[in-house]
């Protein structure tokens, strides 16, 4: 079984800052570690091998820098790490991103599994998943908090809502993301640490994984941030004071008004 | 401070201080109120390969030594130093193994101590033999191809947790300190069973049992070294391990600072906060200048035991010695800054100055550190004057 896992590199949410300006999260000066639900998809992906056999493979897009994030997944356990990089896939957007990551994973052909984080905790889109099964034309499940079964053909999961969890089986090869509630994920071993280090990063640009250039980067994101704001609290709580039965039929009044 | 760490050792003492921080740090006072074994930690540790820094590469570890262990040791005893010493005991337990022990020895138990499956443990003191170790009475009597083992070991860290047991026992009543060797006994020999376990101060996530020998039987082959030789191999095991202890006081007495400094810049009296009062800065200023002059000491004689120097004795009771005394004091230091806070169990300083405490005790009292110090500082003046 091979299985791919999506992972982002992510400025440190505890570090977090974002420029009134231009909406855009700022990056510079802040540490950055792999997006914290990635964390959970790895730690599935390498249970399933573990328990299976196969093989993992941990995909990102980003700057060369973002290499890290991939050396830190092959500490914990995971086979190879391909980072896609190039001036041309910049400035995309989850449609571009999820196009992309789409020809890198055709190009790795034979793979049975895709496992992405719920959401990443920069854009928080949480449509990056989802647009990868659109572009591969193959099914997705949401926000899964448990793996019942899985065998070569098919996939049983149980999906989480808000009211509870939805029971789901799927053919394969299928994607999807995972919640926090779904493992613990695992920390890195000094001889994954040093396995990590000597690894050698596949790095493929747009022509490896022949893509068309006017669905990548800049040219392949038709959205465009206006205005990053937090939303104005337009309710307001007031505090009933006095002896508690005093409260009580002050809010008895209130109800009776409205 | 910069100790010129290698990348690798930076790697490991990071690794340990985020398990420190991360997975120890949560639970330590609930181990220290349930004085329950850390089994899940050990687990934790072991999946993390730091049970193999210390063991060289042809036996499954990782080719460090007792500095790379002495980094771990620090870091996972700033969380909790009961969970350290019950990982460093397995070190206690192997470097007799390492350093004595035949080819198949080695072979046979390094890899799974070095992976973190099985625990050791090391066993010479007995009720009537602490600092004066040729007190032994734990007897070991060859009788065909086995020795049979009988007596009673006491207070020995992973008593009962631990697979692997180094012990030292007499095997020729006659010779004094020359009659003692030691052995490799496994859990689940015959014969071989633990007492009740001890109510400590401290360190109480840790196991500390009575090791009790009723003729139990193992192979002539699980001798370690000659006959004779058993307080030789306990001394240069010390030797080794007494660095470690000097990184268990570091750690602890670091885990009090940072506590003691944390506070001190929230807490607020007199409309201000506490750390700008000049006798609480004193205070922290002292405390921190005792913990970097430790770990500078401790840190140099776990490099020179590795680098293979002959007598290190004195230079290791001197990092046992100079780092447990700072702990002392400045786990004491940190609950006196923390005040009233300081001294309840919602806070983490008290459970510090409880764990400071054996530091000055185990693997040799400071008195008995101080007497291996002076008698080579004799031995080395009498030797110059000759």
């Amino acid at each position: 079984m091979h299985i791919v896992v999506c992972i982002k590199q992510v400025p440190d949410p505890s570090q977090a800052r974002i420029d009134r300006e231009t909406g855009m999260v700022i990056r510079e000066g802040v540490d950055k570690i792999t997006n914290p639900f990635d964390l959970y998809a790895l730690e599935e992906a390498l249970r399933l091998k573990e328990a299976q056999g196969g093989k993992v493979t941990a995909l990102s897009m980003g700057p060369p820098a973002a290499a890290e994030v991939l050396r830190d997944a092959i500490a914990m356990g995971v086979d190879h790490g391909v980072l896609l990089s190039a001036r041309g896939f910049a400035g995309a957007d989850t449609l571009a991103t999820s196009y992309t990551l789409a020809q890198a994973i055709r190009r790795l052909a034979d793979v049975h599994l895709i496992i992405c984080g719920k959401q990443a905790a920069d854009g928080d889109t949480a449509q990056v998943g989802p647009g990868l099964a659109a572009n591969l034309d193959i099914p997705h499940i949401t926000q899964v908090r448990k793996i019942a079964q899985i065998t070569k053909e098919s996939l049983q999961v149980e999906r989480l809502t808000d009211t509870g969890y939805e029971a789901i089986e799927v053919n394969l090869p299928a994607v999807i993301t995972v919640v926090k509630e779904i493992n613990e994920p695992r920390l890195p071993g000094l001889r994954g640490m040093m396995r990590a280090k000597k690894a050698e990063i596949q790095v493929w640009g747009p022509e490896e994984i022949d893509a068309d250039e006017t669905r990548i980067g800049l040219k392949g994101s038709p959205t465009q941030v206006w205005r990053t704001f937090e939303p104005e609290i337009h309710r307001k709580g007031e505090m009933l004071t006095g002896t508690p039965s005093e409260q009580a039929a002050a809010l008895w009044e209130r109800l009776r008004a409205l | 401070m910069d100790y010129f760490l290698t990348e690798e050792q930076q790697m490991i003492k990071e690794l340990a201080a985020r398990i420190a921080d991360e997975k120890i740090k949560p639970v330590a006072a609930e181990l220290d109120e349930k004085e329950e074994f850390p089994w899940e930690l050990m687990e934790v540790l072991a999946e993390s390969d730091l049970f193999a820094v210390w063991v060289p590469e042809e036996y499954g570890g990782l080719g460090g030594g007792v500095f790379e262990q002495a980094l771990v040791v620090e870091e996972l005893s700033r969380a909790c130093s009961g969970v350290a010493v019950s990982y460093a005991a397995s070190g206690l337990g192997s470097f007799p193994i390492l350093m004595f022990g035949s080819e198949a020895q080695k072979q046979q138990y390094m890899p799974d101590i070095a992976n973190g499956k099985r625990l050791a443990a090391f066993a010479l003191t007995e009720a009537g033999a602490g600092s004066d170790v040729s007190g032994i009475t734990t007897t070991a009597t060859l009788d065909g191809d086995e020795y049979v083992l009988n007596g009673t070991k006491q207070w020995i860290t992973n008593g009962g947790e631990a697979d692997i047991y180094t012990v030292i026992a007499v095997t020729d009543k006659t010779k004094g300190a020359r009659g003692a060797s030691a052995f490799i006994v496994e859990k689940g020999t015959p014969g071989l069973s633990f007492g009740k376990k001890e109510k400590k101060l401290g360190i109480r996530a840790s196991s500390t049992t009575e090791v009790i020998f009723e003729n139990c039987r193992i192979p002539k082959e699980n001798r370690l070294g000659r006959e004779g030789m058993g307080f030789i191999i306990a001394m240069k095991t010390f030797d080794k391990t007494r660095p470690g202890i000097g990184a268990q006081a570091v750690g602890i007495a670091q885990g009090a600072l940072d506590e003691a400094v944390q506070y001190a810049r929230q807490r607020v009296q007199f409309d201000q906060p506490i750390s700008s009062f000049q006798g609480i800065q004193f205070m922290l200023a002292d405390m921190a200048t005792q913990v970097e002059a430790a770990r500078a000491l401790v840190y140099s004689v776990a490099r020179l035991v590795d680098s293979g120097a002959r007598d290190v004795s004195k230079a290791a009771a001197m990092a046992k010695l100079f780092a447990s005394d700072v702990c002392m004091k400045v786990t004491v230091d940190a609950v006196q800054i923390l005040g009233g806070y300081g001294y309840m169990r919602e806070y983490p300083v008290e459970k510090m100055m409880r764990d400071a405490k054996i530091t000055q005790i185990y693997e040799g009292t400071n008195q008995i550190q101080r007497s291996i110090i002076a008698l080579e500082l004799i031995k080395e003046a009498a030797r110059k004057s000759k």
